[in-house]
Order: C-alpha cells, then sequence, then structure tokens
C-alpha cells in the first residue's frame, strides 16, 4: 500500500462512500427478465420461422395478429431490459476509470434504449399494416 | 480497466536450482516462488530438492523442510500445521488451499510440486501476502453480536433448530483461499467485500442471537460490496474446509429479495 491514500486506516478505505443501498432491483429484475425470455424464446423462434423467406406483406399480416405482436414486443422488452443490465455488469467490472465508467454506463443505455425503441417501432408499423 | 498483465515489477524471471541433498534417496522437486522486497529485483522460482524419507508427508512439510535444511531465507507463514489457523494459506499447484493438510502425494501427479503465494495480493515476502485489506473487509461487516434488549442475566439463548442454521457458517478460518480465488475479488478487491466477508456477513444475519439483521443488509446492499458475486463458484472449490461461501452469498441475495417483495 503506497500512494497518497496509505495514510487512511484500512477500513476507511473498505468503507468508502458508504453502501449505495441499492443492487437488489436490477438482481431482480435481471432474474425476471431471463425467466421472461425463458418463457417467450420458443414462440418467437416459431414466429422467426414463420418470417423466413415471406416478403414485406407476408410479415405485415403475420404481424397483424395481436397476440404475435405482443409476444415479440414483450420479447423485446425483456431482452433489451436484460441486456442492458448485463452490459452494465460487465462494465462496472473491469472499468475502473470513474470518468469513463460513467460514460460508458451512458452509451450502454442510449444504445439499448435506441435498440428497443426502434425494434418497438418496427413490429408496431407491420402489425398496423403502414 | 482491469489489469489482465502483471507489472512489468512482478513478472517473474530465472530462479536459481538448489543442489539435490547428498544421501537422499527419493526426491520431490519443488518449484517456489521468491520474492524480496530488499534486493531491488524481479520475483523468480527456486527450484529445491526436499528429501522425501526425512519429511512429513504434507507440502508444509516440504516447505519447513527447505527452511530447515536448504535455505533458511525462504519465507512463510504456519502455525498450526493441522488446518486450523489458516495461516499457511497459499496457492499449490494452480489451487488456493493449506500447505498443511494438502499432501504432497495429491500434487502435480509426482512431478514438481509449483507453490507461489495467494493470487492478486500485494506480496510482503516469498509466500507471505498482505492481507490487510482482507481483514479490514472481515471488520466491516461488524462480526460480533449486536443487540439493543438488555443483556439477560445468564446468556443469550438460541433453539437447536437455530444454532444448526449456522452449520456450515462459523466454521471458517479467514485463511483467504476463497477470496483471493475470486476473479470479482481480483478485479474489485476494493469494493466487492468477498466470499469470506460474505459468509461470515451470513453467519451474523443468520445468527436468530443478532437483533441487527435489518442494519446489517443495509450495509450490504451495494452494487459493488455484495452484487459484484457472479456465482463464479471458486470460493467453494477452494475452501479447504469444505464450505460453500457462493450458498452464503445466495442465501444474502434472497433475503435483499424477500424483504422488498
Amino acid at each position: 500500500m503506497s500512494g497518497p491514500s496509505s495514510m487512511r486506516t484500512p477500513l476507511e478505505r473498505v468503507r468508502g462512500l458508504g453502501s449505495a443501498h441499492t443492487g437488489t432491483s436490477d438482481f431482480w429484475r435481471q432474474r425476471l427478465t431471463a425467466v421472461a425470455m425463458t418463457l417467450l424464446i420458443v414462440p418467437v423462434i416459431v414466429v422467426v420461422i414463420m418470417l423466413i423467406g415471406r416478403n414485406h406483406a407476408g410479415a405485415a399480416q403475420i404481424l397483424g395478429s395481436i397476440p404475435i405482436a405482443i409476444i415479440l414486443l414483450l420479447f423485446i422488452v425483456a431482452s433489451v431490459w436484460h441486456m442492458k443490465i448485463g452490459m452494465q455488469v460487465v462494465i462496472e467490472d473491469y472499468i475502473h476509470n470513474e470518468k469513463l465508467k460513467i460514460a460508458s454506463v451512458m452509451a450502454n443505455n442510449f444504445f439499448c434504449v435506441a435498440v428497443a425503441l426502434a425494434s418497438i417501432y418496427a413490429i408496431l408499423k407491420l402489425s398496423s399494416g403502414v | 480497466m482491469v489489469e489482465f498483465a502483471l507489472p512489468k515489477n512482478s513478472k517473474i524471471s530465472g530462479g536459481k536450482t538448489w543442489p539435490k541433498p547428498t544421501g537422499a534417496t527419493e526426491t520431490r522437486e519443488f518449484r517456489v516462488y521468491r520474492w524480496n522486497p530488499d534486493d531491488g529485483k524481479n520475483p523468480s522460482v527456486d527450484t529445491y530438492y526436499v528429501d522425501t524419507h526425512d519429511c512429513g508427508p504434507m507440502v508444509l512439510d516440504g516447505l519447513i523442510w527447505i527452511k530447515n535444511h536448504i535455505d533458511p531465507t525462504l519465507t512463510f507463514r504456519r502455525s498450526c500445521r493441522e488446518g486450523v489457523c489458516g495461516s499457511c494459506a497459499m496457492n499449490i499447484d494452480g489451487q488456493n488451499t493449506l500447505a498443511c493438510t494438502k499432501s504432497m502425494h495429491d500434487v502435480g501427479a509426482g512431478g514438481a510440486v509449483k507453490v507461489n503465494p495467494l493470487p492478486h495480493q500485494p506480496v510482503v515476502k516469498d509466500l507471505v501476502p498482505d492481507l490487510t485489506n482482507f481483514y479490514a473487509q472481515y471488520a466491516s461487516i461488524e462480526p460480533w453480536l449486536k443487540t439493543t434488549t438488555p443483556t439477560p442475566q445468564k446468556e443469550w439463548r438460541q433453539s437447536h433448530e437455530d444454532r444448526e442454521k449456522l452449520d456450515g457458517l462459523y466454521e471458517c478460518i479467514l485463511c483467504a483461499c476463497c477470496s483471493t480465488s475470486c476473479p470479482s475479488y481480483w478485479w474489485n478487491s476494493e469494493r466487492f467485500l468477498g466470499p469470506a466477508a460474505l459468509l461470515q456477513a451470513t453467519r451474523w444475519v443468520t445468527d436468530s442471537r443478532d437483533e441487527a439483521t435489518g442494519e446489517r443488509l443495509d450495509n450490504l446492499e451495494d452494487p459493488f460490496r455484495l452484487y459484484r458475486c457472479h456465482t463464479i463458484m471458486n470460493c467453494a472449490k477452494a475452501c479447504p474446509k469444505g464450505l460453500n461461501p457462493s450458498e452464503a452469498i445466495a442465501e444474502l441475495k434472497f433475503k435483499m429479495v424477500e424483504r422488498q417483495i
């Protein structure tokens, strides 16, 4: 132990800024979305197989079914939410520079929101037959 | 970023091969990590040959034999030599364990016994790691009975059933084999408490006599202190006492969810 922090006591360093009193909601949501995806994955694969080789009009016809559109929307929400939390965990694990970490977490949020909204928009557009 | 390579001054280079003991009929090769803070050199791995007919069966016996007969400068911690004190925790043949309970015969399939200090800790000298942070993390979970109710005349009572809930938790000897085998602890040991401290946190959260359960959970509820555990389970594999810190941490996470839902 050397450097400017060496005169701090070890306990002070461990206590640091204290407990954030959060983390459980992300832990719970990660499990919730995982279970949701395991339930949704089979119907989603079936829908994807149905879509193979169809043109725009054929895809719009299949997605025009309300249950199919809702299954896909649910899958997008669950998987993007899962992806956002998972990627944030990876960033927190490996990036230790505070500024770079905050920028990365921000970029991760922007990317996930963009992916989710683009996917939801595409599904809604197709299912409404436009 | 996380450092995946050793810093320049920690890279291992060279090492001395000590002559085989004269008159020995059977020897075992030991390759031992050496680093001296006083000579300014990089760490090295020295090769020793232990006379197995003049020495006990455990890896610690071999190290003591080397210190007594070949090289008195070899530095390591040891005390009880029977797996109770946790002093001689080190990395033997790639696995964190206690040198005193690890038999030479179970190591390296008859080849060299490779001995290194516990991974990813600052080294004080040779096989002695600096566990200051590890002990401070243990202190931070406040490992003592906390009560508000006035202390009873005799003792705090506990049912047999509640006492049994502490089995698998109280036996920890704080040897640090688990925490120093955990990749999450390697990357974030300043903020993640590590499996040993969290196992002990579970021990006090589980204790029916303790009245500070909520306060303890409050202190642990943190993305780094607790939730850096990704259930890698190296801790359970490494524990020389056969405990399962991973399961204990899962218990903590379950309690965190339980009090919210």
